[in-house]
């Protein structure tokens, strides 16, 4: 595969293969996990958990076999930088589950690789066996007395919700793929029951350089509640869309500049489940404590029906659905026929509105982070563009 | 929950396994927590569900059940915990922190309704319609809840086929609200695991294997997805308008034996406290209704201890004293139809350990349309033969083909424990109200051993009362405190025990002296029985036995393939609670003691059967024609 240069200030910086494992072996393990609260880095999938917290529970359990789960299941509607990082930069995400493996006391790794991302599964396989031969995975790592790790890749079979970490540890296991009831948390019951650490890719990525460059160096970029930098999946009415590396912090009006998008009048901030911002909100900035996101970003210009935008987006939730709680299995179901109703006009007011409520109960009643967040967009889209979709009817002030 | 730590369930489902304190004064033994601003202090590890039941907090549940593992998927039960962004499922929440609980805030109730509109939005039917009317958990909280209307729409058409290809269990998937109790029951608590939710987001459902109809599948018929089913997705096959016409035919001569577990439940269909028996007022309601006659599955009972009993003191005979390999040891029971079910399915290899001889059900059937019909001048054509069971599997062992000794098909239908009460009630009676009445005759009398086959270990202690008697010649009264054989009785999953047999015997009971000449081969020997309910704990045992453990030494194993043994069966009223099955127990067990006779081999009638008709004893010619079967080595593939 060709590898393409790509510019950035932290996940794309400078990094060569092993130096995070080197460093890392070369400190203690207390250490490591105090760069990483130094940095303050938050996963970086979307639920934004602090990395170090997650990392230090399942360091400070007794229990003998710990796993490192690499999440690479992508699959949020507008999202592909995991894959950018999986097909050119590997060396960062095994570097740093090898990482955490030494970090937390494991000694296998997996990666849980999106079903349709088999095709890069061959190129990985060859890079983890790259690894083996310079000692980077295997017995005693890079002769550290003692260190065992190795990674293992295993292909998901195209279910949304396995991007869910429990539900992803339940498809690993061989069942159904459904999200397990929490607590307790994979950091204490995780893959067959052993205290799991669950990272995004990216997350991994961050870490590598961590380790390297310190907590210091990391948090320099960012804001003060969002360290680092993120990489954003960029697609939908723009000149150049792409993987970006941006500090958090960035203005959606300058990434729309960046991006050469013109006449937006929408933009999806992460993918699916995520909210739809207008014109208005366009000032907004990209950050876990204002406009959050696991990186997917869509751009709507002028031209687009925000109803059909949101149809597409509920069609595709009745269909991801587990169908294991209520609330997510019917409820996506409603919010869909309220917005075939209002695209066929025949709607009231009222009806609409008891949705809205609807979608609420659902984002604090569903199991899952699936059934919490599928009514952002129907909730979002509603309130951000009754104008245009109620036409004129005025009545309507969800 | 028992203490199982080996689930089969995914871990999702499966409590959290907190070791409960057991010195709750320890620091950190408990936690104090605030429910609606009200102190509680509770173990750790507790759910808020149970916590709030402490409190006295009624939390409206519909996944939740006493006997299953967790599921957290209705989410009717979430509250509000402080600190936490969403609603927490109380049912699946370990409290493992001071937190503060506030269970019916103004998002808590809009959520619970919300839930309750949505089910009711994809659940179709009609209540009016439904066998589950008045006891329909969805039904009780839409009213709880007050819906008065559909907010979100309400299906019109159904959305599945009904499945009635079973002869146990119809399957009406359109009224199923994926609480997933059939599933867990099946998979988990039974270890059978014949359903399953397949298909994604809306169209999840549960299903079979290939979506096979539940005849074609590994299902044993145990019915007891019906006894946790919230609704009427999941409902029994009822034969009431059969019966009904029957006995409106003034040509047909229609007699009804009843099961000792259905009298001792029958008064929880009337609105009774668990535990009362009701055995002669039901006599009575059943003679009123039109039942020719009323006779007593414990007498049959009785007669399977002998037909049992015998069979395994001649294959001890043969093992012990014959060196015949070929004997198949340790002898099963075989009265429950989802044991014998399950053993064809997944263990059909023990088949010759099955003690051929049938269930009392089948005994019956077969007795009545030959012994009785002849006795009685009455044509076995005209016969209708019913049996009122506790369980939903007797339905579908009547209709073994191969259960037709008597020249026609020996027992007509096979009706539940919920089945009779609605025909009871429908024909205007009040059952509790009822006089006391005696069973007919010629079965009229049974004892206690007979009645105690309700429960777990019944079986086995009946076979011990008498077994003990036949050999050592000593009265079981002064083996064991009141005849009570308190080692097989209880709701232990598995049970063992070992009767050293002694040196001293009596002399060989005249009806079987004929099969062995003297006890003197059995000196110094242990008799070893145990006693398993629930397929799952079955499973262990002939895992273990497989295996070549513990269990395969033993000489005679009772298997019952529901918890509890039958007063828990699928036919029994809903819902059922360990709590419920003890009640019954409780009943059944007391009855027992209250009775004169307490062993099935002094039964006057079970003595005179063997002097009249089956002259030629036990496990004869006869005997095997009517009272004994064969079965089917059906695997776990069924094309």
């Amino acid at each position: 595969m060709v590898k393409t240069k790509r510019e950035g200030s932290v996940i794309f910086s400078e990094y060569k293969r092993g130096e995070a494992i080197k460093a890392a072996l070369e400190k203690k393990r207390e250490d490591i996990l105090l760069e990483l609260r130094e940095s303050k880095v938050k996963g970086r999938g979307g639920a934004g958990f602090p990395t170090a917290t997650k990392w230090m529970v399942v360091a400070a359990s007794t229990a003998e076999i710990k796993y490192v789960i690499c999440n690479a299941d992508e699959g949020e509607p507008g999202t592909f930088k995991d894959r950018v990082l999986l097909v050119d930069y590997p060396e960062l995400v095994f570097d740093g589950m090898v990482v955490a493996g030494y970090t937390i006391g494991a000694s296998r790794g997996i990666v849980y690789l999106r079903g349709e991302y088999e095709y890069i599964r061959k190129p990985l396989e060859d890079y983890l066996e790259s690894m083996r031969k310079d000692n980077l995975l295997g017995k005693n790592i890079l002769g550290k007395e003692g260190f065992d790790f190795d990674i293992s890749i295993r292909m998901g079979s195209g279910a949304y919700v396995c991007g869910e970490e429990t539900a992803l540890i339940e498809s690993l296991e061989g069942n159904r793929g459904e999200a397990r009831n929490k607590p307790p948390y994979p950091v204490n019951t995780g893959f067959f029951g052993r205290p799991t650490v669950v990272n995004n890719v990216e997350t991994l990525a961050a870490v590598s350089h961590i380790v390297v460059k310190g907590g210091d160096w990391f948090r320099q970029h960012g804001t003060d509640k969002s360290t680092g930098s993120k990489l954003f999946s960029i697609s939908g009415d723009c000149e150049l869309p792409g993987v970006y590396e941006l500090p958090w912090g960035t203005k959606l009006s300058e990434l729309l500049t960046l991006v050469g998008a013109k006449n937006t009048k929408a933009i999806q901030v992460g993918g699916a489940s995520g909210i739809c911002l207008n014109k208005t909100q366009f000032d907004r900035t990209l950050a876990y404590e204002d406009a959050a996101t696991g990186g997917s970003i869509m751009i709507f210009n002028g031209s687009r029906n925000m109803v059909h935008i949101l149809k597409n987006f509920m069609e595709f939730f009745v269909e991801e659905s587990c169908g294991q709680c209520t609330p997510c299995r019917i409820g996506n179901v409603k919010l869909l026929e309220g917005v075939k109703m209002i695209e066929s006009g025949e709607y009231t007011f009222d009806y609409i509105e008891k949705l809205m409520e609807l979608g609420r109960t659902m984002q604090v009643s569903s199991k899952c982070g699936l059934g919490q967040s599928s009514p952002n967009p129907f909730i979002s889209i509603l309130e951000n563009f009754k104008d245009e979709i109620f036409n004129g009817n005025g009545g309507y002030n969800g | 929950m028992d203490s199982r730590k080996d689930y089969r369930a995914p871990l999702s489902q499966q409590p959290l396994t907190i070791e409960k304190p057991t010195d709750l004064t320890a620091i950190g033994g408990t936690i104090t927590v605030e429910i609606n601003e009200k102190k509680v202090v509770v173990p750790l590890g507790t759910t808020i569900l149970d916590a709030c039941k402490m409190a006295g907090i009624s939390i409206p549940t519909l996944c939740h059940h006493e006997d299953l593992c967790i599921a957290g998927v209705c989410r009717i039960c979430v509250v509000e915990v402080e600190g936490m962004r969403t609603l927490q499922a109380s049912c699946a929440f370990p409290i493992t922190a001071p937190i503060k609980i506030k269970t019916s805030t103004s998002m808590v109730r809009k959520a619970r309704r919300h839930i309750i509109d949505l089910m009711l939005s994809e659940h179709y039917g009609e209540c009016y319609s439904c066998v589950r009317n008045g006891n329909c958990e969805l039904q009780t909280l839409a009213k709880e809840y007050g819906v008065d209307n559909y907010t979100f729409g309400h299906v019109e058409k159904p959305r599945y086929e009904v499945d009635r290809s079973s002869y146990s269990v119809i399957r009406d998937m359109s009224k199923c609200i994926l609480c997933k109790r059939c599933v867990r029951t099946c998979i988990d608590l039974q270890e059978v695991g014949v359903l399953e939710s397949i298909g994604r987001g809306d169209a999840t459902h549960i299903s079979t294997f290939l979506e096979k109809p539940l005849s074609d599948v590994i299902c044993i018929n145990c019915g007891q997805c019906i006894n946790r089913c919230p609704t009427a997705a999941l409902r029994a096959n009822d034969p009431s308008d059969e019966i009904w016409r029957a006995i409106d035919d003034p040509k047909k001569h229609v007699v009804i034996q009843t099961a000792p577990s259905p009298r001792a439940a029958i008064c929880e269909e009337f609105g009774m406290e668990a535990g009362t028996s009701l055995t002669q007022e039901l006599n009575t309601a059943l003679k009123r209704i039109g039942f020719d006659k009323v006779f007593d599955t414990n007498f049959t009972a009785d007669l399977t201890i002998i037909e049992e009993g015998t069979e395994l003191v001649i294959r001890l005979y043969k093992a012990l004293v014959g060196k015949d390999a070929s004997v198949s040891l340790p002898q099963f029971t075989s009265c429950s139809p989802g044991w014998v079910k399950y053993l064809e399915h997944y263990y059909p290899e023990y088949l010759d350990n099955l003690s051929s001889a049938k269930s009392p059900q089948q005994m019956f059937g077969s007795l009545i349309k030959t012994f009785y019909a002849e006795k009685n001048g009455v044509d076995p054509a005209d016969i209708v033969s019913v049996a009122l069971m506790p369980c939903s599997a007797k339905k579908f062992e009547c209709n073994r083909p191969e259960m037709v000794d008597s020249g026609y098909k020996d027992v007509d239908y096979g009706l539940t424990t919920r089945e009779m009460a609605k025909m009871i009630k429908e024909a205007g009676i009040n059952l509790p109200e009822m006089p006391k009445s005696h069973f007919d005759n010629p079965f009229g009398e049974a004892s206690g051993a007979g009645l105690i086959f309700g429960a777990t270990g019944g079986v086995m202690e009946a076979a011990i009362r008498t077994i003990v008697e036949f050999i050592t010649g000593a009265k079981a009264e002064d083996v064991f405190a009141n005849a009570n054989v308190l080692d097989v009785r209880g709701f232990e999953g598995i049970k063992y025990m070992e009767i050293p047999l002694g040196d001293t015997f009596g002399p060989v009971p005249g009806l079987i002296s004929h099969l062995v000449p003297n006890w003197d081969w059995l000196k110094g020997a242990t008799l070893k029985v145990a006693v398993a309910h629930g397929t799952a704990n079955a499973k262990k045992v002939m895992d273990d036995i497989k295996a070549g453990g513990k269990f395969s030494e033993c000489h005679f194993i009772e298997f019952m393939a529901c918890p509890g043994g039958c007063l828990g069966g699928g036919g029994q009223p809903i819902p059922t609670t360990p709590e419920i099955r003890e009640k019954r127990a409780k009943a059944i067990y007391a009855e027992d003691e209250s009775l004169e006779l307490r062993k099935s081999h002094e039964n006057p009638n079970v003595i005179k059967l063997y002097e009249e008709f089956l002259t030629e004893g036990p496990c004869s010619h006869l005997s095997h024609k009517l009272l004994h079967t064969h079965y089917l080595k059906r695997g776990k593939y069924i094309i």
